[in-house]
């Protein structure tokens, strides 16, 4: 599958926390490579470490032990040089700035002249669908506009990777059905590599490139399973009887954990 | 409601008086009929001036008294002001150094919930003592300690209210905490910063009144309110805290206004 | 610390658990440093701008004044007078923060199983409020006593008046506050609408209902003060203070001793109610 070096190589990755029990092992001696322009799912069920990991690939917490290099760095310089977007399960726009103002938040923070933070925010806009609600406020939006509105500010500083935390997992199957559509035109056009984390089994294997299953007690890699659907994939994919063989794998391994 | 609101400006003179009659109508209606029973009741049941003189003769008082009613009652309002002014920045500023060391919040704890439980306006003779009791300034920080708790424990509650997950964005931009605190924790805090401003603007002007009841110049508020009620003059009381009503309304409503243009997203959102 | 829980919200529960019993210690031990800070201070202010007792008496003198008799050594302790005295003021303001607390709860209660009178009533018990009663206080204490009733009663009315509105939307919000599908569940069990109200709603609204009683409690205090301050009014915690104010200058320990039994008066009230939520509501109560 990698043809290139990784993009981020984790080596022996342990994370423990202080419970009110004793230790809690949230992540046992994981390691992973994952390519550059890769989808990653992260699947399991709860307390498997999938978020845990996908927050140590982005700085948002300390490993215990072992290791993780983000293109050569640490996770901490990868994040100075601003190489993550970051979605949420919830889309956490600021309700006191208008969409557009949302989108340029990150522009703002890294210091983008005005005129080039309205280009792209605009550009960004656009790409997700949302060009007639630039001035709108977020409580005014649905659900699922919202949260397109927070992959659009993820994306808008083109960083090198998308780390998506269940951001789907608020919105209704239907909803859910789209926005999947609209994430892999949108990362098609972007060279990101995408840190998906989910609990679906369908939506795991309809985007990613690699299903990573992953499992609890202390939370480990059970398998990981290469999806070769073809891209681009659309809803004639999601009645692919070969969907459905790959969706049953991933279930029998998430049985098996 | 944001579309009705969207809509409004769009209509027409005559349909937007409509829209303005058919929002304030029901209150003015009420406040009527209010008046004529009890300007009817006092009336008919003959009840005694001393409990409740009629709206009529308050009225009479107010038109006859109107100019020193309202230098009387701006006298008061000064007092009102600077607590509020002094009280609710001091507050803000004390919120802003607490999230930076929280020592600060901790120590405080105890007084902000002492605050809450003691009777500040019994300190007012103290205070007097040590600012002089027929000054204005005496009033000034009695009004200064009443608002100042609430606004503390507001803005601070303001400014710890944003999500983890905003807060790890901001983190994930590398974003300096100065800039987090600018752009995500002070935005924040504002709703916060407005409700707190609401009740101490209603609490600094109550708060002048009755500091001014353990004494003061003849020209204030309090002191006439108590001075006239002693000596039998009910309806002029009266007239004096129709005065208060009408500063405190005014000066709740200058806040109202203010929330709604420095967030015009909590307006334009509401539902 | 703190700071690094609040960054990343994650094992603040179980981190918090364990910090608990911790903190209650340190709180005692806080309230104890707090109280020396304040002696040091005070002391070492007095002597280091040679503040007069005129200003800022010795805090022993303060407490001393307690065991000092009254009419140059013939009459009862100050401390027995002033605790008197702070009695009557709490009589008061009990009696008020009962009669609108009840009332209060009734309306609440009402307005919950009749949404036409609470369409009709609710705004009449938001407007009283435009009223400002403190400001009003001695009004009503002198027609009160022209009238003839006890010199209490004017003091209860005030501090009732204060206390129903807080109760009154306090419980309304607590007894709406059940979660939204707990009233159908109730339903579903064909419960009757008293179990209802005695096993969904009375429960959920208690929280709410204490957080009222803990304005109320202040704010009936203060009613009763101020309510105390008129000419004429012969008991209570206010008159102290106003007669204290007064003879400054020959006794100024005396002024300072009564505003600290007012303060811990207005304490005490407020600590009996945390008290009582404590044991009714139990150890899920907010502080």
């Amino acid at each position: 599958m990698q043809v290139q070096a990784p993009v981020i190589a984790i080596n022996n990755l342990t994370k423990t926390y202080e419970g009110g029990a004793g230790q809690v092992v949230a992540l046992a001696n994981v390691s992973l490579q994952i390519g550059a322009g890769e989808f990653i799912s992260l699947i399991g069920p709860s307390g498997c470490g999938k978020s845990t990991l996908m927050r140590l690939i982005g700085d948002l917490t300390q490993p215990s032990a072992g290791s993780i290099a983000v293109k050569g760095k640490t996770p901490t310089c990868a994040r100075r040089d601003r190489d993550y977007g970051i979605v949420f399960q919830a889309p956490v726009l600021y309700d006191w700035r208008t969409v557009q103002r949302n989108v340029e938040l990150p522009l703002e923070i890294m210091g983008q002249p005005r005129s080039e933070r309205a280009r792209r925010s605009a550009e960004m806009l656009k790409l997700v669908g949302l060009s007639e609600f630039e001035q709108a406020y977020p409580r005014q939006l649905s659900g699922g506009m919202q949260q397109r509105v927070a992959i659009a500010r993820a994306l808008v500083f083109a960083p090198s990777i998308l780390l998506m935390d269940e951001p789907f997992g608020a919105l209704d199957e239907l909803t859910r059905e789209r926005m999947q559509g609209e994430l892999l035109e949108i990362w098609a056009r972007t060279n990101a590599t995408v840190i998906f984390v989910t609990h679906s089994i369908p939506e795991a294997v309809f985007l990613s490139d690699r299903v990573v299953v992953m499992s609890p007690r202390p939370g480990r890699i059970e398998a990981i399973i290469p999806i070769d659907l073809p891209r681009p994939r659309d809803t004639l994919t999601r009645e692919d009887p070969h969907f459905f063989a790959l969706a049953t794998e991933v279930r029998e391994r998430l049985r098996h954990s | 409601m944001a579309v009705v609101q969207a809509n409004l400006k769009q209509l027409s003179p005559a349909a937007r008086g409509r829209a303005f009659a058919w929002r304030w109508g029901p209150a003015l209606a009420t406040l009527l009929l209010v008046l004529v029973l009890w300007e009817v009741g006092v009336r008919l049941f003959h009840v005694a001036v001393y409990l409740l003189p009629p709206p009529s003769l308050i009225g009479a008082r107010l038109l006859e008294r109107g100019s020193f009613l309202l230098g009387i009652g701006l006298y008061t309002f000064e007092e009102a002001l600077w607590g509020f002014i002094i009280g609710c920045s001091l507050g803000a500023a004390v919120a802003v150094l607490s999230v930076r060391w929280r020592w600060i919040a901790h120590g405080l704890l105890p007084f902000a919930v002492a605050s809450n439980a003691v009777p500040i306006i019994a300190l007012a003779p103290l205070v007097g003592i040590w600012f002089g009791s027929t000054t204005q300034g005496s009033k000034i920080v009695i009004v200064a300690i009443m608002t100042f708790f609430p606004t503390l424990l507001n803005t601070y509650r303001g400014l710890l209210s944003p999500a983890p997950e905003a807060l790890e964005l901001m983190h994930s931009y590398a974003a300096t905490s100065t800039q987090s605190f600018l752009k995500l924790r002070v935005p924040a805090a504002l709703p916060f910063l407005f409700n707190a401003l609401k009740i101490s603007a209603t609490l600094s002007i109550i708060g002048a009144i009755v500091s001014e009841f353990f004494g003061g110049p003849l020209k204030a508020l309090g002191v006439y309110i108590t001075s006239q009620a002693g000596i039998g003059h009910y309806a002029e009381a009266w007239a004096a805290i129709v005065v208060a009503c009408g500063l405190g309304m005014a000066f709740y409503l200058v806040i109202v206004v203010a929330e709604r243009l420095v967030m015009p997203w909590n307006t334009t959102g509401e539902s | 610390m703190s700071d690094d829980l609040i960054l990343l919200g994650h094992d603040v529960p179980a981190a918090s658990r364990r910090v608990r019993p911790l903190l209650r210690e340190s709180r005692t031990f806080a309230v104890i440093t707090l109280v020396v800070v304040i002696v040091v201070l005070w002391e070492s202010a007095k002597l280091l701008f040679h503040l007069p007792d005129r200003k800022l008496p010795h805090i022993g003198s303060i407490l001393l004044e307690f065991g000092t008799r009254t009419q140059g050594g013939s009459g009862p302790y100050w401390g027995v007078l002033m605790l008197n005295n702070a009695a009557a003021t709490l009589g008061e303001a009990l009696t008020g923060f009962v009669l609108g607390g009840v009332l209060g709860c009734l309306l609440a209660v009402v307005f919950t199983a009749s949404p036409l009178l609470e369409r009709g009533l609710l705004p009449y018990v938001v407007g009283s409020q435009l009223v400002p009663i403190l400001a009003i206080a001695p009004m009503v204490v002198i027609g009160m006593g022209h009238l003839g009733a006890p010199d209490w009663l004017s003091k209860a009315i005030i501090a009732a008046y204060l206390t129903f509105f807080p109760v009154t939307i306090g419980m309304l919000r607590g007894l709406r506050s059940a979660p939204p599908d707990s009233l159908p569940l109730m339903h579903s069990y064909a419960a009757s609408s008293s179990q209802i109200f005695w096993k969904l709603r009375l429960p959920a609204s208690l929280p709410y209902l204490f957080t009222a009683l803990k304005i109320a409690a202040t704010a009936s205090i203060i009613g009763s003060i101020i309510g105390e301050l008129p000419v004429g009014a012969a008991r209570g915690i206010g008159v102290v203070v106003v007669n204290a104010a007064q003879y400054y200058n020959s006794r100024p320990q005396n002024l300072w001793a009564a505003v600290l039994v007012a303060s811990l008066l207005g304490l005490c009230f407020y600590g009996a109610v945390v008290l009582a939520e404590r044991l009714i509501v139990g150890p899920q109560a907010q502080t």
